[in-house]
Formats: structure tokens, C-alpha cells, sequence
């Protein structure tokens, strides 16, 4: 498994093709719709990330001293971000989880999508990872 | 005939480029943008006549002050109200209507009843629900029909004797209904109700006059009416005023101040407590002059015209359904597209260089009426195009593409 650092860098070198807006767009729209589904027993309101434009479902499950993120999201280019968040963080422990920084954000473009403006969710998705993180931390 | 051009060239913004493309600027239910008269007013305040108001014995003081008090006499012209005292000056909409649901949390109690209805913006629905839980009194809903006008007969129904006030918007937010107010006034008033009209979206879309439309209080901010954030004015009749008990305290609202006993000050300084938004207020007069010198209703019509060419075309692209069909509708458009979440929408297009609202547009009744997360919100403004519309449509149509 590589780490978060190595998955970051990929996914930068991934943006780092599109020329412009549209095709990094279409690529996020491609994300979310290839994201796996999260367990319909999974979509509760206990885990649902309530923004105000759209919605974010995230459970969390620690086996083998791994966190398993699975999510969904009703708005398609949030869940292609999510599906972003997952990629690099699903399968790390908790403390590279609660240690990470993902500056790949920034880095990729897609900073806007997670200003709190935006209130998509994401900035408060983030926020729900690292504190599944600590949670299993010990 | 409005001269469409000779109005756009009046707002420098509209000039600039987003994402690289002509901004095309449909989000005028949030905020309008500003003419250059708005813009010189506030920038001049600053570099020429800043002083505080209502106080000072100096040149700049009498200055500010008589500028001041300009705006209050314009705007009591514009709406047609009595005496320019019963204009107060807030914050906004949502400032003007917390005024008064906080008076009456004193004036009213247990068994009295408010009427607010499935339409309103958040602004008018939690300061009634806090003067609720505060008061004793309970809040009752007019419905929405499927259109998105009010159920007037369940109005009918819920009006009694019980009924203490009718807060209302005039035009929807969110669906651009706009509402026989004129009737909701007459039939409150029969049962001796007070009645408040939230006028944010309707204030430079509608001619307002007061005096024929009886409203006890009338609400609305200069920002979406091409004036300066920040200020907003609550209209209402002088003797209801003088019964409401001041909302905040501190300088200006007194006339003598002891620690056994302080009084208050006349309308309007009773509830224009500390130093105002005086450059906003200043600047506000410019807005109203820009829309007076269009006509409000020359206004109106134009931006009809738009709505009729917008919803026409809009309605071509497959699968799109406009929430709020009522027959008197200003110029909003609430849609969605089936299949596709209006986030997704906006995103997109904004990209395009258009701005739109996407979201429950603070109206979450209203979204759970018709069991959908939001919409995609076009609103439109006297300055906006046909040509607009067409690039806002093609837009959409790019987006629909790339989503599906």
C-alpha cells in the first residue's frame, strides 16, 4: 500500500495533464461516479455531513489496525472529490490519518471546492476523518 | 423604452471577466450590483464629508446629518409613507424584521397567535419562532399550493380572533410568487391584526405606496435594490411605533440617561440605537434615485419581458422543471433538471462566467414542500440581456451534457 504522501503526489501528476477546467471537471464527474457505493445501512442520518448546497455520507471501520472509509455523496462533482479523500485516506492507520496534510488540494485546483463557502460538506468530511482517526488512534 | 446599454454602462462590474468570460450575473436575488453613483457616494463620504450624525455642533457634523436625514425623506417618498419618523434605518431585511418580532415578545402572550407562511425566507420565520418560545404565543403556516402561491382559503381558516400578527413576504425568494399582500392586509386588519411585510425582493420591483397598501410594517435592504450592504429600513406606522418597546440600547435612542431612570428618545432615534452605517445610508439615496428615474414600473415590465424570454427557453431544455409557476411572478426562476443535483449545475457554469444560486435559497420549508434538496436559481435585474439569458442557457445546456 503506498502511502499518503505517494497518493497525493499520483494524484497531482493525474491533474497535472488537464489543460483546463472542463477536463479536470469531467475527470471529477468520472470519480464520482465510479466511487463504490457506501452500504444503504451506512446512509443514517448519524452519518450524514449536512453542508448547505449538498450532502456527504461517511462511515468508518477500523480493522486491522486500518481505517476503511466508504462515503456518497447526492451532488456528482462533490462525490468525485470524495472519492479523491478516500482514495488517500482509506486503508492508512489512524495516526497517518490524523497527522496527514493534504496540500494536494491546493495543489490540484480544486481549493475553491473546499473553501466554507462552498459548504458542500467537504471542509466538515475532512474534519470527520481525523476525528475517526484519533478515535481509533489507541 | 428603457435604454438597456446606457443602464449597464452605469455598473462598472459588469465589465470585468470571471473564469476568463463575460460575467453574466444572475444571482440579483442575493445581492444587485452596484452603479457607479452608489459607489462615488460611499467612496465621497469618506473623502469629503465623514462625521458622525445627529451629534456634533460642527460644519461636518451638520453635513453628515443633513445627508443623512436626505436619504429618510427620500425613501418616505418613494414608499409613500406619512411622516419621514417612520422610517428607521437597520442593518436589513432580516435587522428590520427582528426589530419587531422582538417588541413583541413583550406585547404578546399565551393564546395569541402569528401567521407566517410556507414561503417565507428563514429571516421571517425564526424571529417569529424565537418571539414564540419567549412570548407563549404559537406560530400557524399558510400553506403553499403546488404553483407555489398561498393557500389563501386555508388563510381564511386560520385567521381569528386569536391572530395578533401576519408576517408575510411579498415576493418569494425562492419561487418568485408574488402574493396578494393587499388582500392578506385587508382580511388581518378585520381581526385586528398587526401586519408585517418582508419587501426584500420587492422593493425595486414593485411600485410601493404605502398609504394604499395599509401595511403596519414593511421591511427591505438596499443591497438588492443596487444600494450598499449593510442597511436596511423598517417601515411602520407612527402610532404602532410609539407602542413598540425600543430593541437595543445605547447612544441616540435616549433622551435623558440616570442610573434610576432613563427615557427614550422620539421616532425614528428610538430604535436607531449607536452610530448608524452613515456612508451606506448616504449611498443608498443614489440607488433609489437610479431606480426612480428608470420608474419602477418601466422596471417591472422590462424584467417581465426577461422572465417570459428566460422561462421559454429554459422550459426547451429537456427534462427541466420550474418551481413557482404562479400567475404573478417576478423575475425568478427556480429549476431543476431531472437527474442532476443543482450544485453540480452551478459549479459548472459558473466556470462559464454565470452566476447563479444554487441551494434551498435559506428557504428550507419551502424545499421540503416539494421534497427536493434545492434548486438552481436564476434571478434577474434591469441591467441583465436576452443575449445574457442565451449565454446562460447554453451554459446549461454544457453542464446537462458533461452530467449526464
Amino acid at each position: 500500500m503506498s502511502t499518503i504522501q505517494e497518493i497525493q503526489t499520483e494524484i497531482i501528476e493525474d491533474f497535472a495533464m488537464f489543460d483546463d477546467w472542463m477536463q479536470k471537471y469531467e475527470y471529477l464527474i468520472d470519480l464520482g461516479k465510479e466511487l463504490s457505493p457506501i452500504e444503504e445501512q451506512y446512509k443514517t442520518e448519524d452519518n450524514l455531513i449536512k453542508g448547505c448546497q449538498s450532502r456527504v455520507w461517511l462511515h468508518a471501520e477500523h480493522t486491522k489496525g486500518k481505517i476503511i472509509y466508504t462515503a456518497d455523496s447526492d451532488a456528482i462533482m462533490t462525490k468525485g472529490i470524495v472519492a479523491i479523500l478516500i482514495n488517500v485516506l482509506s486503508g492508512q492507520s489512524p495516526s497517518e490519518i490524523a497527522h496527514a496534510k493534504l496540500d494536494f488540494i491546493n495543489e490540484i485546483g480544486l481549493k475553491e471546492q473546499l473553501s466554507p463557502t462552498r459548504a458542500n460538506g467537504l471542509v466538515s468530511m475532512i474534519k470527520q476523518m481525523k476525528i475517526y482517526a484519533l478515535a481509533y488512534r489507541n | 423604452m428603457l435604454d438597456i446599454n446606457k443602464i449597464r454602462a452605469q455598473f462598472p462590474i459588469l465589465n470585468r471577466k470571471v473564469n476568463g468570460k463575460d460575467l453574466v450575473y444572475f444571482d440579483n436575488g442575493a445581492t444587485t450590483q452596484k452603479p457607479q453613483s452608489v459607489i462615488d457616494a460611499e467612496a465621497n463620504y469618506y473623502t469629503d464629508e465623514n462625521s458622525n450624525v445627529h451629534r456634533g455642533v460642527h460644519f461636518l457634523s451638520g453635513l453628515a446629518t443633513d445627508k443623512f436625514e436626505d436619504t429618510r425623506k427620500t425613501i418616505q417618498q418613494f414608499i409613500g409613507a406619512k411622516h419621514s419618523k417612520e422610517i428607521i434605518f437597520t442593518k436589513g431585511t432580516t435587522d428590520s424584521i427582528n426589530l419587531v418580532a422582538n417588541a413583541y415578545r413583550i406585547l404578546l402572550s399565551k393564546g395569541d397567535e402569528i401567521i407566517i407562511s410556507e414561503l417565507e425566507h428563514h429571516s421571517n420565520i425564526v424571529p417569529w419562532q424565537m418571539c414564540c418560545e419567549i412570548s407563549g404565543a404559537s406560530l400557524k403556516v399558510i400553506p403553499l399550493l403546488d404553483d407555489g402561491e398561498l393557500d389563501m382559503n386555508e388563510f381564511n381558516n386560520l385567521l381569528s380572533e386569536s391572530t395578533k400578527v401576519v408576517a408575510v413576504s411579498h415576493i418569494s425568494n425562492a419561487l418568485g410568487t408574488i402574493s396578494p399582500i393587499e388582500e392578506i392586509i385587508t382580511k388581518a386588519h378585520k381581526v385586528g391584526a398587526k401586519v408585517l411585510i418582508d419587501g426584500a425582493q420587492a422593493a425595486s420591483h414593485v411600485a410601493l405606496d404605502m398609504q394604499e397598501l395599509n401595511a403596519d410594517f414593511y421591511c427591505f435592504s438596499a443591497h438588492k435594490m443596487f444600494g450598499p450592504t449593510g442597511v436596511g429600513v423598517l417601515y411602520g406606522k407612527e402610532e404602532i411605533l410609539n407602542k413598540l418597546p425600543p430593541y437595543q440600547g445605547g447612544g441616540e435612542m435616549i433622551k435623558e440617561v440616570s442610573f434610576e431612570k432613563t427615557t427614550y428618545a422620539c421616532l425614528p432615534h428610538k430604535f436607531e440605537a449607536g452610530t448608524p452605517n452613515i456612508s451606506g445610508v448616504i449611498a443608498f439615496k443614489q440607488a433609489i434615485d437610479f431606480i426612480t428615474d428608470l420608474g419602477v414600473s418601466e422596471i417591472a415590465k422590462y424584467e417581465d419581458e426577461l422572465l417570459k424570454y428566460a422561462t421559454t427557453e429554459i422550459l426547451k431544455i429537456e427534462g427541466v422543471k420550474i418551481y413557482g409557476t404562479a400567475k404573478n411572478k417576478s423575475g425568478i426562476i427556480s429549476f431543476n433538471i431531472e437527474g442532476l443535483h443543482p450544485y453540480d449545475i452551478g459549479m459548472i457554469i459558473d466556470k462559464m462566467g454565470v452566476a447563479i444560486r444554487t441551494g434551498h435559497h435559506c428557504t428550507q420549508p419551502i424545499m421540503d414542500r416539494f421534497n427536493i434538496p434545492g434548486t438552481a436559481r436564476i434571478s434577474l435585474s434591469v441591467y441583465n440581456t436576452k443575449a445574457e439569458v442565451d449565454v446562460c442557457i447554453n451554459a446549461i445546456k454544457k453542464a446537462k451534457l458533461m452530467l449526464s
